[in-house]
């Protein structure tokens, strides 16, 4: 068994309309068997991207799909959000995004 | 000539039995060494036997003195007996002495019956819930013979079965009073029982088992495993559906998602206001996991199936909600509770292992037959009740209102809440299209699917998603969309219909917890009542004793 199989990386980008300006980076949660760590950074244009690694690999179009729902509720701009994973589920994921969001200024 | 009528073959059989007994035991009293010459007396070929398997005490001494015997000699046995927890109980299927079968749950054997029943070794007469084995006890499933368990015994065979009563006492009337045989092991012989919870009329042999018979915490759920989701979904249950209902009389199911709703009386639903107006009487075994809530002042009565390891001195102190012996400690006792659970209960919430797009709900897994318990007792509609609450007419309102005929006559409805994550550990849908269960009825060739709760006895589907309000659905199309609507990022859930679903989100069948006002930030461990089993033990004052294995401190 090869150990390379490894992270698998994940990249989306959305449009936002709800432009955030100058914030203090916000973390919530923590890279642990079945967690992950969110990460709010601003970034410049009107972009929302997130940049997503995790240690379960081939779920790419759930992540499209929790990402997408989590971006048409908070229409983020200019905002990069890295994701560590560890396995968490989407119930996770989708309730670190909000609390995320509810930290942002 | 006609031969005359005989009218008393069963005790004929029994007197019978007892004769050739005779030499093996002094009185009832018989010695551990001499059980399998006993059994041998008193069991025939081709009896109904019950070997006493609850959910949590075993009579482990009787069950393998049983498996000891010659199948030459004792063969074709008919087990009916409540659950399959020992290898022994599968053991005597294996060697020949059983044939047939008729239970209620075998969680810890259900790969193994599976085997068994492919390899043709097992003849199943039915899967039962408990509540409907007991009632065939006194139909057509009478023991000839009980193997039963018991805390201890005095002189005459009176016995004390401790804290769990369980199954005995219905399994011991049905036998005794029909002409069968009753053997009982108990743990010790005394002079004076604390109490008596079988009289020893009905009880003609006891034997001292060498060791104390074996007992499972089942119930034991360390608050420390509970997950932020499951706060989300315990706060999601409380104002949606306790709050919303004032449901005052109620089951839960025994896993973590449940433990949290019970963690939260204290901290979440205090602080909206409910104390006094939700979850005040209850149809469950001891959880430790209800302490708090009870020392919080929540609770006025507990009534349990069962009891739970470590509790004892914890329920000897609360008398006023435990049902108590006069000798201080607890009497639980299945039958009754299930029916208490079925007829007197206005919700039951619990977990499960996959839905379908019916809302039909099952813990069936391929390659294992683990029956259900009591569960389809608990999640049902009692359809026999007549006694009105508010919780009950509000149910059946929203479930009946405008319908014609029939359908629509005034009554209530209970309230069965399924709830789970939509995706269970390592990715595994909780939704799915089809169950498990219908491939599994085929490879076992069962009448019907083993489905635990019908869709159409859920009134309420409970994900991180949101509530799913089935009672509110006036089609198949609709329900499907309601289930869709909250099964996440499952294929399932991918697969809603959107605008259907944001429909019925805008006439309260769909509530997220937006919706309902709980707040997500607030879903965090910090909100439960207890976070460990050290917080348990220091709620209880110390009264809570919890089994080594749960000890981490």
């Amino acid at each position: 068994m090869s150990m390379a199989a490894g992270l698998e990386t994940l990249h989306y980008n959305f449009t936002g309309t709800q432009a955030v300006g100058a914030f203090a980076p916000v973390l919530v949660g923590v890279v642990g068997s079945g967690n992950l760590e969110v990460l709010l950074e601003p970034s410049p244009g009107p972009a929302c991207r997130f940049e997503v690694q995790t240690s379960a690999r081939g779920f790419g179009n759930i992540w499209e799909a929790v990402l997408r729902d989590f971006h048409s509720r908070h229409p983020l701009a200019g905002v990069v959000v890295a994701i560590h994973d560890m396995g968490a589920t989407p119930a996770v994921v989708s309730l670190r995004l909000a609390q995320a969001a509810a930290a942002l200024p | 000539m006609n031969a005359p009528v005989v009218w008393d073959h069963q005790r004929r059989s029994r007197d019978r039995r007892l004769t050739r007994a005779r030499d093996c035991a002094a009185g009832k009293h018989v010695d551990a060494a001499a059980i399998g010459a006993l059994l041998r007396a008193v069991i025939e070929p081709g009896d109904r036997v019950c070997l006493e398997g609850n959910n949590q005490k075993q009579a482990d001494f009787l069950a393998r003195a049983l498996t000891a015997l010659d199948p030459a000699a004792v063969n074709g046995l008919h087990m009916v007996q409540s659950v399959l927890a020992l290898p022994e109980h599968l053991d005597v299927f294996e060697n020949g002495i059983a044939a047939k079968l008729d239970f209620s749950f075998s969680g810890p054997q259900g790969a193994r019956l599976a085997r068994l029943v492919s390899a043709g070794r097992i003849d199943i007469g039915a899967i039962h819930t408990y509540l409907e084995l007991f009632a065939r006890y006194f139909v057509d499933l009478t023991p000839d013979v009980a193997l039963i368990c018991a805390q201890a015994a005095d002189r005459d065979g009176n016995l004390y079965t401790g804290a769990n009563t369980e199954d005995t006492p219905a399994i011991v009337e049905a036998t005794a009073f029909k002409s069968g045989i009753v053997v009982a092991q108990v743990n010790e012989i005394v002079d004076r029982l604390p109490r008596v919870d079988v009289p020893a009329g009905w009880v003609d042999f006891v034997v001292q088992s060498p060791k104390p018979h074996f007992i499972e915490p089942l119930f034991t759920r360390d608050p420390a495993q509970i997950s932020e989701i499951q706060v989300l979904m315990a706060m999601m249950a409380i104002k949606g559906i306790y709050a919303e209902y004032g449901v005052q009389r109620l089951n839960h199911g025994i896993g973590f998602d449940t433990a949290a709703i019970e963690l939260l009386l204290p901290t979440y639903a205090e602080s909206l206001g409910l104390k006094g107006k939700i979850c005040r009487h209850w149809a469950l075994n001891p959880h430790p996991a209800l302490i708090p809530a009870i020392e919080a002042g929540w609770v006025r009565s507990v009534h349990s199936f069962g009891s739970e390891m470590g509790m004892e001195d914890y329920i000897r102190a609360r008398p006023d909600v435990f049902f108590t012996g006069h000798d201080g400690s607890m009497r639980s006792h299945r039958a009754f509770c299930q029916a208490a659970g079925h007829y007197a209960c206005d919700l039951f919430i619990g977990s499960t292992l996959q839905i379908d797009l019916c809302a039909n709900s099952s813990t069936a897994t391929l390659g294992r037959i683990a029956g259900f318990g009591g569960a389809p007792n608990m999640g049902a509609d009692a359809r026999g009740r007549r006694h009105a609450s508010e919780t009950w007419l509000k149910a059946g309102r929203e479930a009946r209102d405008g319908l014609p005929g029939a359908r629509g006559t005034p009554r209530g409805q209970k309230l069965v809440v399924q709830m789970v994550e939509t995706f269970r550990e390592h990715m595994e849908p909780a939704f799915v299209e089809t169950l498990d269960a219908w491939q599994l009825a085929e490879q076992a060739k069962m009448p019907l699917p083993p489905i635990m709760i019908y869709g159409d006895d859920v009134t309420h589907i409970l994900t991180e998603e949101g509530i799913a309000n089935l009672l509110l659905c006036r089609s198949d199309e609709e329900r499907e969309q309601a289930v869709r609507g909250v099964a996440g990022y499952t294929a399932v859930g991918l697969a809603r219909d959107r605008r259907a679903v944001e429909n019925l989100r805008d006439r309260g069948v769909i509530r997220r917890a937006e919706d309902l006002g709980v707040d997500s930030r607030l879903a965090t461990r910090n909100l439960l009542a207890a976070r460990s089993m050290r917080d348990l033990v220091d709620a209880s004052g110390g009264l809570y004793a919890p089994p080594g294995r749960f000890r981490n401190w």
